[in-house]
């Protein structure tokens, strides 16, 4: 009866301040009800025994919102925090296709006859996940590791000032950058 | 608690980032809504995992997301970085083409 009533205050918190993101007048507000939310669903992962997982998903998302933070104070020239704001497009048909999938998803979850629970956790969750991804999941962790590095290098190569695409444009075929003095590096 | 109820919080979250990422305007604030929509995931593979099979192999489903969450938030990052330093805006409708 104490996980329902945890759990439900958590989801409260969890979806109130989902909510939040795109109801209050500043980028920085919004970022911070959005941590809430992530520290809130790190929580109900904790309940879950996924000790491991639910804290690295709460220490990953603070970093992340901090970094998305300085991002807005970055690209908006203010500071966020004072400037109310509310650019949107598309309002109402944006929350009927979202209504409408909550009633699929939610009626989906009702209708649909779950089967019962086929085996037990680990007695160390954490160290099931290890051995797990040092044994028969390490295929999985082993195509994770490149798409990560490639992504480093993908995310590099676009925000580099003055890089492939500052120079050479969209243009696969042309043959002189843009460069404001000639004799840079070529392709 | 029960899956049910899990999975109807999950689909919450998943819809009011849907509506975030469908409706906003800023690049920034659309990346926001995606990761609403990948927290009310997490949520509901856990509940899966949980509810369901707990072997370890939904806790590797879990990381595998939050690497996609990251990759996500990596990627999104540079594009409204290149946005911004070649249009000068960090706007979704003022990136409707794939020209530099």
């Amino acid at each position: 009866m104490l996980s329902v009533i945890v759990f439900s205050a958590l989801a409260i918190i969890a979806l109130a301040s989902g909510i939040a993101v795109f109801r209050v007048d500043s980028m920085a507000r919004a970022t911070y009800a959005l941590a809430v939310s992530f520290v809130a669903v790190g929580v109900m992962l904790l309940m879950f025994d996924l000790d491991y997982i639910g804290v690295i998903t709460i220490l990953m998302m603070v970093m992340e919102m901090a970094i998305m933070a300085i991002y807005m104070i970055m690209f908006m020239g203010m500071n966020p925090a004072l400037m109310p704001m509310s650019m949107v497009h598309n309002k109402r048909w944006s929350a009927i296709l979202a209504v409408g999938t909550f009633i699929l998803l939610a009626g989906g979850a009702l209708l649909i006859p779950w089967p019962a629970r086929n085996g037990s956790p680990a007695a160390d969750l954490t160290a099931s996940l290890g051995e797990a991804i040092m044994g028969s999941k390490m295929l999985v962790m082993l195509t994770v590791s490149p798409i990560l590095f490639a992504t480093i290098v993908a995310a590099l190569v676009l925000a580099n000032p003055r890089g492939r695409y500052d120079r050479w444009g969209d243009d696969l075929n042309r043959t002189t950058p843009d460069d404001p003095q000639q004799g840079g590096l070529g392709r | 608690m029960t899956l049910q109820l899990v999975l109807i919080v999950a689909a919450a979250l998943f819809c009011v980032g849907l509506y975030g990422a469908l409706s906003q305007q800023v690049v920034v604030m659309v990346m926001m809504g995606l990761e609403l929509m990948l927290n009310g995931v997490i949520l509901a593979v856990a509940a899966f995992w949980w509810f369901l099979t707990p072997v370890p192999d939904g806790q590797v489903l879990l990381l595998v997301v939050i690497a996609a969450m990251t990759v996500e938030m990596a990627m999104g990052f540079a594009v409204a970085t290149l946005l911004h330093r070649s249009r000068g805006s960090d706007m979704t409708d003022s990136a409707t083409d794939l020209a530099g």
